[in-house]
């Protein structure tokens, strides 16, 4: 899932300071489950909104609500008229709600709550890590099933650096060596093998790299 | 493509023709400065003259903006050195690595250490982007495939001349796994490397079971391999060394010695403590140098003195390889 | 409303099988605490919502504490550790804001312990009262 974490009080007091009626606007899907702008987020940055307001003797009209999806148009538009009910909207969803609510509401001004952070996974409660950076090619099956895109520092192709110390990256001590991983994997799956080819120079141009991707499919289109 | 070395030239460079020669080599390394001062190129290039086969040029290494490594490069060679320029694959996609492959070549660099490189993280710009757009193999397969098959990496071909680097790779023996290291050693070979510079050797005898390894691939009749060996400067270097770099294997028995070296000198007298630390650094480098000249495969050794430059002269002297052989030009 | 005459108001959530029984323990051995605290029944401090906490400060709370089990002793297995967790979160916030998360605070106690209910009653309520009226509380003039 899409993992974000809040922004600082401070960054989005500075958004919303000119506006006099705000609506913080949760999302009620991934970061929800990652805890940084669900229902409860929400309400709670309203709260800490209202209350610094307050002590700076400014407008207290900071209103919340959540949506299941800022990112599907059927969830959005139905809340067309309590978002036109307010000067500006703190939206806590990823850049992706961010950027749907800011596309229906032209004439609204639409702030982010949240850094989105990156894809991955709760590796236990409390723990969100990285897994993968939508490459767009994806090369699981050569890797034992973990990214060396999005796991080592370099996005080695040809694993590990000399700075794989202990299962560790040397970037970071507490990062386990991506190519350590796939090293141990492939060696418990019996297919150490696969190491020794040459992993040839990856086609970037489905990841960032070739510009804005878009995916068309007539079957789906109404 | 081969990885093949047969005693053919195919470039011609120096480091190349006293390798296939039989020579046993001895390359250097100068690190650029922080600055565009000229000086200090011709002030380090004035204590490896003479003493080393040629020149590594780093290329911003630990990340740290420092003069380019093809401007340096192409002084060395006004200056009558051989260089070895070092590429990585952090601040430049595979269009701008080209075009400085084509460019070096035009000024005259015949060598090309081919690298990942730092991450930014260590440097002075950790707020960088870095690029990967390759890693240090297909960095190779790259360089090999502009000199054997004329072609850019995207297969076009190079008409008119192509750039023929004699093309480098380097290896950590001691970094994880151990087991795997003569086998990606091995990938480097099948990509098209022809000589191995190694990370600092302190830890010989595990030098010694990681040539064995590659030689029982049967990789050692492929590549060329210069031991990477450098001189400790002090008692501090060598704990540093030991306990915060990774991928650096330095045993107790070192950190002793440099803690010996200055026993019987008081604390106060700091000129004399550092000349002991630097005269047992420089002795305990020499006395690497001839232990892993007696390891089979071993063809050289790449002295990294960096910062450090003019140790080197009395290092070479010290394990007795001077003079350095003359080619007829 | 002068500094020296100042009552903080004064939010505690407890449980009902320890801090709010050491509540009751006080009352049964005629321990009195300051009248300035108002005690928030909950089955567990596990229920304690961080939201529940910025809320009491949103409407006026000085103060705010929590009273759970002793940790290991919890009815609800470690309801009161997560308590603790969140209170600890809640304070971060609290910083954030501006109210300060020293006006908020974690405490364990046993059923029995009634003079240690009145003691911390006591130790929040003179903290409370040197800090002063909470910022919030101020700017709305109550």
């Amino acid at each position: 899932m899409i993992i974000a974490q809040r922004k600082p009080l401070e960054e989005i007091k500075e958004m919303v300071a000119s506006y006099e009626k705000v609506l913080v606007l949760g999302c009620g899907t991934c970061v929800a489950v990652c805890f940084a702008g669900g229902e409860k987020e929400a309400k709670l940055l309203a709260s800490e909104l209202r209350m610094a307001r307050q002590m700076e003797g400014k407008s207290t009209q900071i209103i919340e609500h959540t949506i299941q999806r800022q990112c599907e148009w059927e969830f959005i538009d139905p809340i067309k008229e309590l978002v036109a009910s307010v000067d500006a909207v703190v939206s806590t969803a990823c850049g992706i709600g961010v950027q749907g609510m800011a596309e229906r509401f032209e004439d609204k001004p639409i702030f982010p709550g949240v850094n989105t952070t990156f894809l991955g996974m709760p590796v236990q409660p409390g723990e969100f890590v990285e897994r993968c950076q939508a490459c767009g090619d994806c090369i699981l099956d050569l890797t034992g099933g973990i990214c060396p895109v999005a796991r080592c520092a370099k996005s080695l192709m040809n694993g590990p650096c000399g700075g794989s110390q202990n299962g560790k990256c040397e970037v970071n001590p507490e990062t386990p060596c991506a190519w350590q991983l796939i090293y141990d994997r492939l060696s418990k799956l019996g297919q150490l093998e696969r190491l020794l080819d040459v992993m040839p120079a990856k086609n970037w141009s489905t990841s960032r790299d070739g510009g804005l991707r878009k995916i068309i499919r007539e079957d789906l289109k109404l | 493509m081969s990885g093949d070395n047969g005693k053919e030239l195919v470039v011609g460079s120096k480091l190349e023709r006293l390798l296939k020669a039989g020579h046993f080599v001895v390359t250097g390394e100068l690190g650029p400065p922080q600055s565009a001062d000229r000086s200090v190129i011709e002030k380090k290039a004035s204590y490896l003259r003479d003493v080393v086969d040629a020149v590594n040029i780093t290329d911003n290494q630990t990340a740290v903006v420092r003069m380019c490594s093809m401007a340096v490069a192409k002084m060395l060679i006004d200056l009558g050195i051989e260089p070895i320029m070092q590429m990585t694959c952090r601040d430049r996609n595979r269009i701008a690595i080209q075009s400085d492959l084509l460019g070096a070549y035009a000024l005259g660099v015949r060598n090309l250490l081919c690298l990942t490189g730092d991450h930014q993280s260590f440097g002075n710009h950790p707020q960088a982007k870095n690029v990967h757009d390759l890693d240090s193999i297909t960095l190779i397969q790259m360089v090999r495939q502009m000199r054997d098959a004329k072609k850019f990496q995207c297969g076009e071909e190079i008409k008119g001349q192509e750039p023929r680097f004699f093309i480098g790779g380097a290896a950590n023996p001691f970094a994880d796994p151990f087991e795997f290291r003569p086998y990606r050693l091995g990938k480097k070979v099948k990509a098209g490397v022809e000589f191995i510079q190694t990370q600092l050797i302190f830890n010989v005898p595990k030098f010694r079971e990681f040539m064995k390894r590659c030689g029982d691939l049967g990789l050692l009749d492929k590549v060329y391999i210069l031991a990477g060996v450098g001189p400790i400067k002090s008692l501090a270097a060598a704990r540093y060394m030991a306990t915060s770099v990774p991928g650096m294997d330095v045993p107790q028995e070192y950190i002793d010695r440099m803690a010996n070296a200055v026993k019987s000198i008081p604390q106060e007298d700091k000129k004399a403590r550092r000349e002991a630390w630097e005269r047992e650094g420089i002795k305990i480098c020499a006395e690497i140098i001839q232990q892993v000249r007696e390891i089979p495969g071993v063809a050289g050794v790449h002295i990294m003195s960096i910062e450090w430059e003019s140790a080197v002269p009395e290092i070479v002297q010290q394990a007795g390889l001077l003079p350095r052989p003359k080619l007829d030009a | 409303m002068s500094e020296t005459a100042f009552e903080p108001e004064i939010t505690a959530f407890v449980c009902q099988y320890c801090g709010d029984m050491a509540a009751d323990s006080a009352g049964w051995n005629r321990i009195s605490y300051p009248a300035n605290v108002k005690i928030v029944r909950l089955p567990c401090t596990g229920k304690v919502d961080v939201h529940h906490i910025l809320n009491a400060f949103e409407h006026g709370a000085d103060g705010v504490y929590v009273v759970a089990c002793p940790e290991g002793n919890c009815h609800h297995i470690n309801g009161n550790l997560s308590a603790k967790r969140r209170v600890k979160y809640a304070q971060s916030l609290l910083d954030e804001v501006g109210v300060g998360g020293n006006r908020l605070e974690m405490f364990h106690v046993t059923a029995a312990q009634g003079d240690e209910f009145a003691r911390i009653a006591a130790e929040m309520t003179e903290r409370i009262r040197a800090l002063g009226p909470s910022p919030v509380r101020r700017a709305m003039g109550k």
